[in-house]
């Protein structure tokens, strides 16, 4: 049952990120300064030589994201980090990487935007990372901590389903996740089956060679790749739908949040219930895949939906698409500058409450 | 009868798709040859640029990777960094490297990285069907530049292995023409010295083909041979711009 001796310690989100991509053999980094990021390289630009590693500070998140499907292409784990301007600058590569089927880690710790924006939190980037962002009909595994602990266990699963399904993988947390302290149990985890990586590139020996593209001309071809990718998707969907509902038993309504906009509404759902109000909360852990199906069927007995989100409103689209005809969804919205304190969450919440 | 010519192994056994009088199949063949000589098949990987570079995965029978449009020596450098005993080399245009790559050809360059960099340059854009590249000369006439390339409006055609050579992390620079048999044999050396260069980890090697473009040039392919002759080299100047030795790297 993994780890018998974690070791406890008291780190930022983004140090947890990078110890947890070095106990999940991620010995390759590759970045470009950009705050509030910058304490992952700067923790792997330490920790990875001495290991064997290599970090390189590249001169782009272009070469970044391209030395990343490099190093991936042979089948060894790598990664990259980045926040906001730099993953809009990663698309073309992140869109090739799912082309190829390349597995990959991609960190977005996101601030805000548009344009230059601003190094404060924001879930401005929801739409980017859950809609593909590139060029080309793609999807990418999109998980949101919400706690330092997962920045650390969700950074161990995202290099797992990345590479069981050849696919590029983000991490979408933002600047509260990735500067805030927090205790951390470093529970080492224990090597799980995946699927041999026979298709990567170590040179032809002993065998035909291979090659990763994602430039299909022949008649046919193409539409045949994008449904293999579809079917992979589909697949996600089905197996690897990540949330967490608290209190939605009884709930008349139920606030729906993410990343720190959840930590928030924890809170608020918490005041809420000391004023004898029945309300909950859905969290979805996957972005994509989007728990639509256990946001639906929670949709049959409650009736109202209160989104949060640090954005003027993107996941309530996902929500709306999600949940029955004859529910209600309301949305409360900030856009990047200031974080709601849980009260003015539970002044929302006592306006749709009813 | 003795076998005095043959394909080489690294080669696979199709036709190119290249156009009649075009240079990429001598310069395909010339790279094969070298990869033969160190028979260095079986732990090459190499990294195909976009352009009619593109279609490199058809013709080496060796593992291929296919970079986004300008980023070979990125993913080149990705590839090294992950496998540092495996030998590595792009095969990249001049639109690739001159224009949209070249942040990404300077600092693999800059940073020494121990890969090979074959720069096909025939100053045009061949697969989109003839557009201006940033190696297209003083008054050549393309299909975005019909009224010759006028320096006041789109520059100068950059000189890449001049560049490249002034960066302390180049350990071999070299810029060849296969326009006659004189010129392919010293090809010829300069891509095995490239390749020897990245064996020995003395970094980054270079090697700039001058390659005839015949139908995007408008020309047959023996009067575009005579073009590399009498307009290309003498702004693109062949020969050896810089090799290290061991000694330097110290």
């Amino acid at each position: 049952m993994g780890d018998q001796n974690p070791e406890k310690m008291l780190v930022k989100g983004n140090e947890a990120l990078a110890m947890a991509a070095i106990d999940a053999g991620c010995l390759l980094y590759f970045g470009y300064p950009i705050t509030p990021q910058n304490d992952i390289p700067e923790y792997l630009s330490k920790h990875l030589p001495p290991l064997g590693g290599e970090f390189i500070q590249a001169e782009s998140e272009i070469a970044s994201i391209n030395l990343l499907l490099g190093a991936s292409a042979t089948g060894k784990r790598a990664m990259t980090s980045s926040s906001s301007p730099g993953i809009s600058l990663m698309q073309e590569g992140i869109s090739y990487m799912a082309g190829s089927e390349l597995p990959g880690l991609i960190v977005n710790i996101s601030r805000s935007g548009p344009g230059l924006g601003g190094i404060s939190p924001s879930q401005g980037d929801y739409f980017q990372a859950t809609r593909g962002g590139g060029h080309g009909d793609y999807r990418m595994i999109v998980l949101a901590p919400s706690t330092i602990q997962e920045m650390y266990d969700l950074t161990i699963l995202a290099f797992d389903l990345s590479d069981k399904y050849r696919n590029p993988a983000m991490i979408l947390g933002d600047a509260l996740i990735g500067q805030m302290k927090e205790p951390l149990l470093r529970r080492r985890p224990e090597k799980i089956d995946l699927p041999p990586k026979d298709w990567a590139l170590t040179g032809a020996k002993g065998r035909k060679p291979n090659r990763l593209k994602s430039l299909y001309l022949q008649d046919g071809e193409l539409s045949e790749h994008n449904w293999k990718l579809y079917q992979k998707y589909e697949r996600m969907k089905r197996e690897e739908v990540r949330f967490e509902t608290l209190l939605t038993e009884d709930a008349k309504l139920v606030v729906a949040a993410f990343g720190s906009m959840a930590r928030v509404s924890k809170s608020s759902v918490e005041l809420a219930r000391e004023e004898g109000m029945k309300v909950g909360l859905f969290r979805p852990i996957t972005l994509f895949p989007y728990p639509e199906k256990a946001l639906h069927d929670l949709s049959k007995r409650v009736k109202r939906f209160l989104t949060v989100e640090l954005n003027t409103g993107q996941m309530v689209e996902d929500v709306k698409l999600s949940v029955d005809r004859d529910v209600e969804v309301y949305f409360y919205g900030r856009p990047p500058g200031s974080l709601p304190t849980p009260e003015e969450i539970l002044e929302e919440i006592r306006k749709y409450y009813g | 009868m003795e076998l005095v010519f043959k394909r080489p192994e690294c080669l696979i056994d199709v036709p190119f798709h290249f156009c009649p009088g075009c240079h990429h199949g001598i310069a395909h063949r010339l790279v094969a040859e070298a990869i033969d000589y160190f028979k260095i098949r079986e732990k090459t990987i190499g990294v195909a640029s976009v352009g009619c570079s593109v279609f490199m995965y058809d013709y080496f029978d060796i593992d291929v990777l296919e970079a986004p449009h300008g980023r070979a020596s990125a993913v080149a450098s990705g590839v090294k960094r992950a496998r540092k005993d495996r030998i590595v080399f792009t095969y990249q245009g001049d639109g690739d490297l001159g224009a949209i790559g070249i942040a990404e050809g300077i600092h693999t360059a800059n940073r020494g990285e121990n890969i090979t960099l074959i720069f096909a340059n025939n100053g045009i854009y061949g697969m989109t069907g003839g557009q201006m590249a940033p190696t297209t000369l003083l008054g050549q006439k393309t299909t975005t530049s019909p009224y010759g390339r006028d320096f006041t409006y789109d520059g100068y055609p950059i000189r890449m292995a001049e560049m490249l050579a002034t960066l302390e992390g180049s350990a071999f620079v070299a810029r060849v023409a296969v326009n006659n048999p004189a010129n392919l044999m010293k090809a010829k050396k300069a891509v095995r010295k490239a390749f020897q260069m990245q064996i020995e980890e003395m970094g980054f090697s270079f090697v700039e083909f001058l390659l005839a473009c015949p139908t995007n040039w408008g020309l047959s392919p023996l009067e575009a041979n005579r073009r590399v002759e009498e307009e290309m080299i003498p702004y693109f100047p062949l020969g050896i711009l810089k090799e290290r030795k061991m000694a330097d790297y110290l």
